[in-house]
């Protein structure tokens, strides 16, 4: 049944909701009972002054009673049909079931959209268990000392006769186990404290890293006057992994300050712009550490903020520094059209492209990309690369006069649907 | 004529307290606490079943099964997984590498013994 030819059954809906009756509505608006009655089972078009009449008698907007519930309830209402799988819903009669039971349609799509955000908030803590490996490893190290406990003590629980020298083996492996249970629970315990209260999303030791560089506006000023990066106080990072990647991280980021001293760079910047290859020809460095080099020069160095991401062979986010508008999604959702991820099929060969993300705040942005190898691989090995992005904000006078490629954040929240590279099905609809 | 286990684990005392139970019952049991060299261990061993831990240093059980299944004499070796991490998708991982029978951390004595059992049983019925 098409939404047009609904009227009547939203004004028999909307007539009940006010508590009146069939024949008072009629003689209110100088029709017969009868004929509103077919009116209201859709058996008779309606329009015009007659219409005007029944919304202003039951005191809602004509439109509310021609075009019926909104949109978007319809398809969630939907979305909530196809996600219900082998559950039969009578899809095609979503607009009827909004139109004439438009509370219920709001119940029905508001439980999905919360049904929705649970799988989201599961799906979160199921991907930090994955792949935090701190986390894991406690765990593995909690379960797997209960299971040595529960075994041993039902041993000497249960077995009736035990020779003296193993009861006493066994005795003191559940005192060893006890201790060990109780430190690695503690431990876990102090650690999931830590990831509740903390603002940032600690304990995945990349993010954590990510976050403490962050914290410093990307710019080490004492790394930058030949500070050594042991000096460096990452003793707020919980982990040793998190500390191990922060050190790395701070160690490429002083080779590129040796090799583009910021003072120097600052002026080849303000000589030729932010071009990157006028820059690592100057710099006698590769692209990528001059990507690195912009992105770590101090607040308001540049006339507009850059944005930088870099992945490995796999796809795995391995550092992000976020810039307005473009979103930056970390757990193996990223968009596949990012010039990130193209130009690990292209190594070597900076690309650049101009792109839109969608979105509420969709602007455009100047995508420069390289793929280099992480190391050099020895005879007959094959290399495994790195890719870098820097992502450069377009200002809004320039933008519209190129084609900007649309690009999204994620599969599950971008509106495209005619995309080639779509993994899942988004959670939003076209024109969000 | 003696039943033989290997027990592929690497946390020494849920070793000793498996190996106890299943001495106990009659068997005979070896053990081995590395993955990078299990399946060679297991191959040259030829025991009539191997009780496996899937987080092993070296090489994970899961690597181990599926290399195990990929050898014609091993193919049909009972195999009885061990792991902490029971999710779902873990187990349709074990149960898709060919696992006999995959049992969650922490396990009962019974419970192992009991699966120990049916599965050479089994084996030796086919």
């Amino acid at each position: 049944m098409v939404r047009d030819t609904l009227t009547g059954s939203r004004i028999r809906e909307r007539r009940m909701i006010a508590g009146l009756r069939q024949a008072d509505l009629a003689r209110q608006v100088g029709i017969s009972a009868s004929y509103l009655n077919l009116i209201e089972h859709n058996r008779r078009r309606i329009g015009g002054k007659l219409l005007v009449d029944i919304a202003t008698e039951l005191g809602v907007e004509p439109s509310m009673l021609t075009e019926g519930a909104e949109a978007a309830l319809i398809a969630t209402l939907k979305e909530a049909a196809a996600d219900a799988g082998a559950v039969a819903a009578e899809v095609d009669r979503a607009e009827e079931f909004a139109g004439r039971f438009p509370g219920w349609a709001e119940v029905l799509a508001q439980e999905h959209r919360r049904a929705g955000g649970l799988e989201r908030t599961v799906e979160t803590l199921s991907d930090r268990l994955t792949h935090d490996p701190h986390l894991a490893a406690s765990l593995h190290e909690v379960l797997s000392t209960a299971a040595a406990i529960r075994s041993t003590a039902s041993i000497l629980a249960e077995t009736g006769e035990l020779e003296p020298e193993w009861r006493d083996r066994f005795h003191r492996n559940i005192n060893q186990d006890a201790e060990r249970l109780a430190e690695s629970s503690k431990a876990l315990v102090t650690y999931l404290d830590e990831s509740d209260s903390s603002e940032e999303r600690r304990g995945v030791p990349l993010e954590e890293a990510e976050a403490f560089i962050a914290a410093q506006g990307h710019h080490f000023p004492a790394l930058e006057a030949g500070g050594a990066v042991g000096d460096q106080k990452l003793s707020g990072l919980s982990s040793s992994a998190a500390q191990t990647i922060a050190r790395e991280m701070l160690g490429i980021y002083l080779a590129d300050a040796r090799a583009m001293p910021l003072a120097d760079f600052m002026a080849a910047v303000e000589r030729h712009g932010i071009d990157p290859l006028t820059l690592s020809r100057e710099f006698h460095v590769d692209m990528p550490a001059v990507f690195r080099r912009l992105a770590s020069l101090p607040q308001g160095a540049l006339p507009q903020d850059v944005g930088l991401v870099v992945c490995d062979a796999s796809g795995s986010i391995l550092f992000r520094k976020s810039i307005p508008g473009f979103a930056l999604p970390r757990y193996g959702e990223s968009c596949p059209l990012w010039p990130l991820f193209t130009a690990l099929n292209r190594p070597l060969v900076p690309i650049r492209r101009r792109v839109s993300q969608l979105g509420r705040t969709a602007g455009e942005f100047d995508c420069l990309a390289v793929s280099w190898p992480q190391e050099m691989p020895g005879f007959d090995r094959d290399p495994v690369y790195r890719s870098i992005m820097l992502i450069l904000p377009v200002p809004t006078a320039q933008t519209g006069g190129e084609d900007a490629q649309p690009v999204g954040s994620s599969c599950r929240v971008c509106p495209r649907d005619a995309c080639g590279a779509r993994r899942e099905p988004s959670i939003l609809s076209q024109g969000f | 004529m003696s039943r033989r286990v290997m027990l592929v684990e690497d946390e020494p005392n849920i070793t000793e307290a498996i190996r106890f139970l299943l001495i106990r019952d009659g068997w005979e049991v070896e053990t081995h606490a590395d993955g990078t060299d299990a399946v060679e261990v297991i191959s040259s061993a030829k025991p009539d079943l191997v009780i496996l831990d899937v987080m092993l240093p070296g090489k994970s059980g899961m690597e181990i099964l599926t290399e195990l299944r990929a050898r014609d004499d091993l193919q049909g070796l009972p195999v009885l997984m061990l792991t902490a991490r029971g999710q779902s998708r873990d187990r349709d991982l074990a149960e898709k590498a060919g696992v006999s029978r995959f049992m969650t951390k922490p396990f009962s004595n019974s419970e192992v013994l009991t699966a120990v059992r049916d599965l050479h049983a089994q084996a030796t019925q086919t």
